[in-house]
């Protein structure tokens, strides 16, 4: 008889060699939910008509989640440069090569997407209000030609392309959980095989 | 012979200082001494304004023969402006004045009828989103007379309502805002 293999949550806030810290993991997850959720809500939002109830409410929810996303992100890439992220458990040379050209890339769409949303609504020097809080952030100091048009159809192919790779994502990670079999998906829940 | 002189002079000056002279005018877009403004009701409690920033356009003015009047110009509908970037967006797309199939807007007249006050009904037709429909403009002289710096300007002054649903815009803004009434200034430089 083997030992006895149980899961436990890693207590640890940071990541070490082999494992994910819950720091990452709970800022993966929420920018993951974050933007599954704004996809179609953004979708949602081309179709209100004027005379919606939605048309007041839902673009400032998208806005709002949209710039915690870009928060979250900022800490997150901050804590990556001081905090590595575990080594890449064994694979094929071909698909570490993939997943980290499909990390980067995910990083950058999204940094794309969310600067491009940014630039949609401060094209006219406006703020962004965060809930119709109190709290608004600033749009940038200078503005260009058609700047709403053009972020606007940035925002639109490059979230779309965001989306389409975090379905690749996902599915690369469940193809790790069943088919690989390793803990590539087991890390990102913060979870540990304890004997 | 001297008087002679004289009398051609005077039949010279008379020619260019006349206002009574037929000519063609470029509209004074250059200097931005012309201006294309909408106003839509918002649901019923206020005008909502705005404009089209780009255009160029021409006409022709004879204040002896204003029946013969003209008119030309052409609108960069990209260059719509409400002050608020969310909105031209919207204006902007498919939704509305869907400016990348329909980029250009203008307006051609086609006959003057002139009142006694130097104004009258401007007929004409106006291609706007690929549609062309017959549209009169009721317009208002405001003045002509010689420049500061050596030209000759005339300027007009128009209103025109327009119902975006007759050129194939259909979306529902509410039954306040089914009319877009237009304002427009013109002032020319005579060539």
């Amino acid at each position: 008889m083997g030992p006895i293999l149980a899961m436990v949550l890693n207590h640890k806030l940071r990541n070490d060699e082999n494992s994910y810290g819950w720091g990452p993991v709970v800022m993966h997850w929420l920018i993951a939910f974050a933007i599954i959720g704004l996809y179609p809500l953004g979708l949602y939002i081309e179709t209100l008509d004027y005379y919606d109830p939605a048309y007041r409410t839902v673009p400032i929810w998208h806005k709002s989640i949209g710039i915690m996303v870009a928060f979250t992100l900022a800490i997150r890439l901050i804590w990556r440069a001081f905090n590595k992220p575990p080594k890449p458990l064994p694979q094929p040379a071909v698909m570490q090569t993939m997943a980290k050209a499909a990390h980067f890339l995910l990083y950058l769409l999204l940094l794309i997407t969310i600067v491009s949303g940014y630039l949609i609504s401060t094209a006219d020097g406006r703020a962004i209000e965060l809930f119709n809080t109190l709290i608004s952030i600033p749009a940038p100091p200078v503005e260009f030609q058609n700047q709403e048009d053009l972020a606007g159809a940035v925002h639109f192919i490059v979230a779309t392309l965001l989306i389409t790779l975090a379905a690749v994502h996902a599915i690369a990670a469940l193809k790790h959980h069943f088919i690989d079999k390793d803990t590539t998906l087991k890390r990102m829940l913060a979870l540990r095989e304890e004997a | 012979m001297k008087a002679k002189y004289i009398k051609g002079l005077a039949l010279a000056s008379l020619i260019t200082a006349s206002p009574l002279y037929a000519a063609d005018y470029v509209i004074d877009t250059k200097g931005a001494h012309a201006s294309i403004e909408f106003r839509i009701s918002h649901l019923g409690t206020s005008w909502l304004k705005g404009r089209f920033n780009t255009f160029t356009g021409e006409f022709s003015y004879d204040a002896a023969k204003p029946e013969a009047s003209s008119v030309s110009v052409n609108v960069d509908v990209a260059s719509f402006d409400s002050n608020h970037a969310e909105r031209n967006k919207h204006i902007r797309s498919d939704e509305f004045l869907n400016v990348d199939k329909h980029p250009t807007a203008s307006f051609k007249s086609t006959s003057f009828t002139p009142n006694e006050n130097g104004g009258g009904v401007m007929k004409g037709m106006l291609t706007l989103y690929g549609t062309a429909k017959e549209i009169a403009i009721d317009v208002e002289k405001v003045g002509e007379g010689k420049d500061p710096w050596g030209g000759y300007r005339a300027g007009f002054s128009g209103t025109v309502a327009i119902q975006p649903k007759d050129f194939g815009m259909n979306y529902q803004l509410g039954p306040a805002a089914e009319t877009v009434y237009m304002d427009l200034n013109i002032e020319g430089i005579r060539k």
